[in-house]
């Protein structure tokens, strides 16, 4: 298998007034196309930096990350823009759906920005599979939380990502609707051979995943496969 | 990505469309600040173009002839050889202001006669009440045709009298329009029009009285532009004017072409504040956007596609807000005709006209969407980041250069607008500069009163206070944008009545005291001691009196008028040279003058040179100096004269003034009329002393303050009107501004107010902040506006009006208490959605 995620050296810090703020401290990790991956830690340690850099929504201080062999830290914002749109998936914990448009609306749009043609039918199904198809033509206030992010979930997978990033997907959840997400989210990565990481602060979630990556102040404290998988081993 | 970034990318406006499904009413309500500055661009021009087409279509009737000939001299014989050769068909006018007397009432008023024998007019209508008075006018007898404002003014009917001279005239009708003649003219002066052979009857005609004498031909089949041409060195020489009727198209029309540019300039204030307004909801606008910016960019949008996606929505709308502004302008524009009737020259036919929509559409958009790209340029730079922090803050240090590539651009084409009204470009600049400025003053007197309420926060006042204060610099708070808009038409409006009042007071202020306010003229040298006494016996002091002898100025230093008007160098104004000048004589200076240069010499024989003494601003104007010969024609014979002083004049007395002064002893002879300078104590003592006057001596003429400040009192109040219409149109903006801008923070309005309800607020308390806070936010942005206006009225009153700075300032509270009024009614009006609501529905509800 190959690496459809290499962090090198990844070190990011911020000034505030005369002090550097160091948010990660030189990471380092590879990820293998179809895996599944959890970053984990405490408030403020950096998971969600370490999202943003390795999905490309931001830059590093220092060091480098490849996404499907492409060093993003080399890009424009509108080059990383358009590597988002042909490699990348996102899920967030509030949802991220724009309120100005219909559920299939915001299905349709990664396929639109990507130029395709009759992209209304691919996103009735991800509806569909999502089973929300009936509700296509509602708009983000007219959905409850759960159904939210389902939609999201069906964007997340319009485009046909090699890397799915989801950041805390049921962190805005309640069990129940937790449960039927996470399962979503997982019956549809494997469906689609898709490579997802995760940052969440929720260990069973974590534990569902191939292998995570503990951080803590900024820097990787641990990275483990997880039982599921050493048992597969 | 294959999605393109060219802003014709068809899926752009389709996700412009989409996202604008929620926003669309608020938009155009943000864009509808633009429509009433469009409005007034599209009523101005669509006037202006109709005028022009009614001008070119009622041409013959603005002169009623094809021809006319004036001139202020008597005819001589060869100059009636000359009238006679031109054409067979003529009539004969001759004008000059008299007194009349109304027997019915014994009222008396200084007018204009016509005494008017022949055809004319030619063209056009004469309209009368009743309708058939002019053609029984022209059937001969002594008749009169009056104005009509005259005779409302003294409440005479047709069938009464009128007293002119020695004659009485039996009132055939009034007079409501003659070709030729304006309706702001009759103001000045109202016409009342008598049959010429009865001119003589009248006994006002007499050597050295003031005569127009007018000419109207009917030349069908003439090319009568070039017999005026071919007729000119004929006419100049003696002395005569001609007037065609392209020549008075073109004056009319310039004369007309510089107001309505003006009233445009007054309506581009309007759009510019509307403008200001745009700009500050679409900044609003793309604040609520960020979290849907940043998604888009996430899932791959590029900066220029999310940028383009809301230029989009801003340039629809703003079209949409331009053609409701197109149309309401074309609808305003038939009520134009009645606001400007008094000026018209002509009956407006009112149509649609589209380029006047085009023009306004195309500018009122442009600037719509050249400021509204000022917060627009912000979308390209929004971070992705913003989904996974929304409290991300994009760098902005780095500044952009597309960002004063628009400032450029608006005080480009405000320049550029500017000039193409008024053609001149130092005044296109001074406009330019003259609206930064006051954009400017007003923006830092909004700030100044936000850091005040600030800084010196009254703490100890209650809660419902200290919260409305609050308010006024709360974020996203829209005080420095309603101060600027509302500010600046209260502004425009303040300046109009402070300047007004200032030029009005200075009329009035020249006849208090002891100075003079009436003034008697065309007395003839026989009837001075007579008129003198009457004077005298009626209680009225003489305080000045002078001899006035008319006459041409025929060369300087040995040159004649004709060579130096020829001589392009010489850069002497036509006017002064071929003027009629009225000149006294007297070896004294009076209280008006101070000596400048050189003394008045007397003539102590007379063969002595003679020295006159001249203005110092006219010497500085004919690039004359102590020393230069003058020989004026006086009435026929030419008198050499040398310039031995020259005086400072305080030409806002009622006093009679003169360019030039000659020493006594050289026009004794000459033929004259006398002027009288007096004061009266009031109004009756002036109408009894006016009656006695006209009945005794009906060929002297009196003019008083009164009259003269009513005068201008009308005609200002007629500018004034047309110009505060205009401005009308900026105070609405700014009313409009602020209706968007209290409902753009409505979502935040609703969310302040349902957590005051939960800690235990009452709708009145609620209800209080918001009023006090509207009544400040109103009454700030008018003082601003105010306070701005007594700083140029002071101005102007310094070096325009030259005049002592004494602003009236009541009606400047009539225009803070409205404008405030409206403020706060406009913002309770658009909370009331707010206020009315039940905190749980609000929780519910999506705004």
């Amino acid at each position: 298998m190959s690496s459809i995620l290499r962090v090198q050296n990844l070190t990011k810090s911020y000034q505030s007034g005369n002090r550097t703020l160091t948010v990660l401290d030189n990471v380092s990790f590879d990820v293998q196309a179809g895996d599944t991956f959890s970053i984990v830690g405490p408030s403020g340690s950096g998971k969600t930096t370490l999202l943003g850099l390795c999905a490309g929504l931001d830059r590093s201080s220092s060091g480098s990350v490849f996404l499907n062999g492409v060093q993003l830290d080399k890009l424009s914002e509108d080059e990383r823009a358009r590597v988002r749109n042909q490699y990348v998936g996102f899920i967030f914990q509030n949802f991220q759906l724009m309120p100005t448009l219909t559920a299939l609306e915001n299905v349709m749009v990664p396929m639109e920005l990507r130029g395709e043609k009759g992209v209304a039918k691919r996103a009735l199904e991800l509806l569909d599979r999502v089973g929300l198809a009936s509700r296509q033509h509602h708009y983000p206030t007219q959905l409850s939380g759960g159904e939210q992010q389902r939609v999201s979930l069906a964007r997340a997978f319009s485009n046909k990502p090699r890397i799915l990033f989801a950041d805390e997907p049921t962190g805005n959840l309640d069990t129940e609707t937790s449960d039927k997400v996470e399962k979503l989210i997982f019956e549809l990565n494997r469906e689609q051979g898709t490579t997802l990481i995760l940052v969440t602060h929720d260990l069973d979630l974590a534990a569902k995943t191939g292998r995570i990556i503990r951080i803590k102040g900024g820097s990787v404290v641990s990275d483990t496969l997880t039982e599921a998988v050493r048992q597969q081993i | 990505m294959s999605s393109s970034s060219s802003p014709f990318n068809p899926w752009l406006w389709q996700m412009a469309w989409r996202d604008s499904r929620k926003s669309r009413q608020r938009l155009l309500l943000f864009m509808s600040s633009i429509m009433l500055g469009i409005a007034a661009l599209v009523a101005i021009n669509s006037f202006a173009i109709n005028l022009e087409k009614s001008i070119d279509d009622q041409a013959k009737e603005l002169l009623g002839a094809d021809l006319a000939l004036s001139t202020n001299k008597p005819v001589s014989p060869e100059a009636q050889q000359l009238i006679d050769s031109i054409g067979q068909e003529r009539s004969e006018e001759r004008g000059f202001a008299s007194m009349v007397f109304f027997p019915k009432n014994s009222g008396t008023r200084l007018i204009q006669v016509k005494a008017l024998q022949g055809n004319f007019p030619y063209f056009g209508e004469v309209e009368t009440i009743p309708a058939d008075a002019f053609s029984t006018f022209k059937q001969g007898g002594k008749k009169a045709l009056v104005d009509d404002v005259l005779m409302t003014q003294f409440n005479i009917e047709p069938g009464d009298s009128v007293k002119i001279g020695e004659t009485t005239f039996y009132i055939i009708g009034r007079i409501l329009k003659m070709p030729g003649q304006s309706a702001v003219s009759t103001t000045v002066a109202p016409t009342v029009y008598i049959p010429l052979n009865y001119l003589d009857g009248t006994g006002l005609v007499q050597r050295g009285s003031r005569i127009n004498y007018k000419f109207y031909y009917q030349l069908p089949g003439t090319d009568v532009e070039k017999l005026a041409e071919t007729l000119e060195p004929r006419l100049d020489k003696e002395g005569i004017n001609s007037d065609t009727v392209e020549e008075r198209k073109e004056e009319i029309g310039r004369t007309f072409a510089n107001m309505t540019r003006f009233l445009n300039l007054v309506g581009f204030i309007a759009l510019l504040l509307g403008c200001v307004g745009v700009a500050s909801a679409i900044h609003l606008y793309v604040k609520e956007k960020l979290a849907s910016v940043a998604v888009l960019r996430c899932l791959g949008a590029g900066g220029w596609q999310t940028f383009y996606i809301f230029l989009i929505q801003t340039f629809l709308m703003g079209f949409t807000g331009a053609l409701m502004g197109a149309l309401l302008g074309s609808a305003i524009q038939f009520v134009l005709p009645e606001i400007l009737g008094e000026f018209l020259p002509v009956d407006v036919a009112v149509t649609i006209a589209w380029a006047a929509i085009g023009q306004g559409v195309g500018i009122g958009l442009t600037m719509a969407v050249l400021f509204a790209l000022l917060p627009l340029l912000s979308i390209r730079r929004i971070s992705p980041l913003r989904t996974l922090r929304a409290s991300f803050e994009e760098d902005t240090s780095a500044k952009d250069p597309a960002r004063w590539l628009i400032y450029g651009l608006i005080i480009l084409f405000v320049g550029g607008f500017a000039y193409l009204q008024i053609r001149d470009w130092r005044q296109a600049l001074g406009f330019t500069v003259g609206i930064c400025v006051a954009f400017l003053l007003l923006t830092g007197m909004g700030i100044l009163i936000m850091y005040l309420v600030r800084r010196f926060f009254p703490v100890s006042w209650s809660y419902v206070w200290r919260q409305s204060l609050a308010n006024l610099y709360r974020p996203q708070n829209q005080t420095l944008i309603l101060i600027i808009a509302i500010g600046l038409g209260t502004f425009l409006i303040s300046t109009l009545y402070v300047s007004q009042n200032l030029l009005l007071d200075q009329v009035t202020l020249s006849g208090s005291g002891n100075q003079p306010n009436m003034v008697l003229f065309d007395i003839q040298t026989n009837q001075k001691e007579a008129v003198v006494k009457l004077a005298k016996d009626s209680g009225i002091p003489i305080l000045q009196e002078a001899p006035i002898v008319t006459m041409r100025l025929s060369q300087i230093n040995g040159r004649t008028v004709e060579a130096i008007q020829k001589d392009t160098s010489a850069k002497i104004p036509d006017w002064a040279l071929t003027r009629e000048y009225r000149v006294t004589y007297r070896d004294k200076l009076i209280t008006s003058e101070k000596l400048q240069q050189g003394q008045l010499r007397k003539l102590n024989s007379p063969s002595d040179s003679i020295f006159v003494s001249v203005e110092d601003r006219y010497l500085e104007r004919m690039k004359l100096k102590i020393g230069d010969e003058l020989v004026f024609n006086v009435q026929g014979s030419p008198i050499k004269t040398y310039v031995g002083s020259t005086r400072e004049i305080d030409w806002n007395r009622v006093q009679t003034n003169f360019l030039i002064v000659f020493p006594n002893g050289v026009l004794e002879e000459a033929p004259q009329f006398h002027v009288l300078v007096t004061k009266v104590k009031s109004s009756d003592q002036s109408a009894k002393f006016q009656r006695e006057l006209v009945q005794a001596y009906p060929n002297v003429s009196a003019i008083d303050l009164g009259l003269i400040l009513r005068t201008i009192d009308e005609i200002l109040n007629k500018v004034s009107f047309v110009i505060q219409f205009m401005a009308l149109f900026s105070i609405i903006t700014g009313l409009i501004v602020l209706s968007s801008s209290v409902i753009i923070s409505k979502y935040q309005r609703i969310q302040e107010s349902v957590l005051l309800r939960t800690l235990g607020a009452n709708s009145k308390q609620i209800i209080q902040i918001s009023i006090i806070e509207y009544l400040f936010l109103g009454a700030l942005a008018t003082l601003s506006g105010i306070l701005l206006s007594l700083i140029s009225s002071w101005l102007l009153a310094l070096f325009v009006f030259e005049v002592p700075f004494q602003p009236v300032l009541t009606p400047l509270m009539v225009v803070l208490v409205v404008v405030t009024g409206l403020t706060v009614l406009i913002g309770m009006l658009n909370s009331r959605g707010v206020l009315n609501r039940p905190p749980l529905e609000i929780l519910r509800t999506e705004v």
